[in-house]
């Protein structure tokens, strides 16, 4: 096959940022941090089985200051993930393709996994939750 | 592999643990919030449960299958070169079936005690 360099889909340089194709790639980067993360949820049940030391080393990586960056920027990814994948599937099914739908649907899509985020982090964090 | 060669099975397989995940994914994420603390012994206890080992087996499987899916089809959406691309989801394929195979051994070994 001749390797010559030809213009990719969309043409990125000169395509005009909008919500659809924004969140589009959002899904997959929230898809690709998530599979980072689930090295880390293998790395969390391996230190379950291997007793109380073992368990105690990944909690404190995990409740230290990055561990609950990471955490609570895997949160918004997992819960975005979710709800906009939940999204893809009416379209799959053919539902709500028209632009308002679209465009409603997926602010509501970011807004909802944002407000979730910022509630159970800020149970975590400051409320009376041990 | 590759889209090219299974992509309507691939298509299929994305979706289908799409649509398990919904109520796998939201159980564990809201058992883990609904304990009382997140100490060795109240995780152990509640991951031994029979129903949160099954549970969380079911995850698993289901979670790293989807998402071997999801990251193989990045890599063939910006890996260009046939052998490269190849070498990718073969190491993509190792690493999710040794990931995957080690946190289900995990919640075996929670479940049946060692």
């Amino acid at each position: 096959m001749p390797q010559r360099a030809r213009p990719l889909s969309p043409h990125v340089r000169i395509y005009r940022w909008q919500i659809g194709n924004t969140l589009s790639i959002l899904h997959r980067i929230t898809g690709a941090a998530l599979a980072l993360g689930l090295l880390v949820l293998s790395y969390w049940l391996i230190s379950l089985a291997g007793g109380a030391a073992a368990y105690a080393a990944a909690m404190s990586v995990l409740a230290g200051p990055a561990g609950t960056i990471a955490l609570i920027g895997w949160t918004f990814a997992f819960l975005y993930h979710l709800l906009n994948g939940i999204r893809h599937l009416f379209w799959d099914a053919g539902l709500g393709f028209e632009r308002v739908q679209r465009h409603l649907s997926g602010w509501v899509v970011v807004l909802a996994a944002l407000g979730a985020t910022a509630c159970v982090w800020g149970l975590l964090l400051f409320g009376t939750h041990p | 592999m590759g889209s090219a060669k299974e992509g309507v099975a691939h298509w299929w397989a994305q979706r289908v643990s799409a649509v398990a995940l919904i109520p796998l994914t939201l159980w564990f994420f809201f058992s883990l919030l609904a304990l009382p603390d997140l100490q060795f012994d109240t995780v152990k206890i509640w991951l031994g449960l029979p129903i949160s080992s099954l549970l969380a087996l079911l995850l698993v499987t289901v979670l790293f299958y989807h998402s071997y899916l999801g990251t193989s089809v990045i890599v063939e959406d910006y890996v260009h070169a046939a052998g490269a691309k190849l070498l990718w989801l073969l190491a993509l394929r190792f690493l999710y079936v040794l990931a995957g195979a080690a946190a289900l051994f995990a919640i075996l070994r929670v479940a049946f005690g060692s």
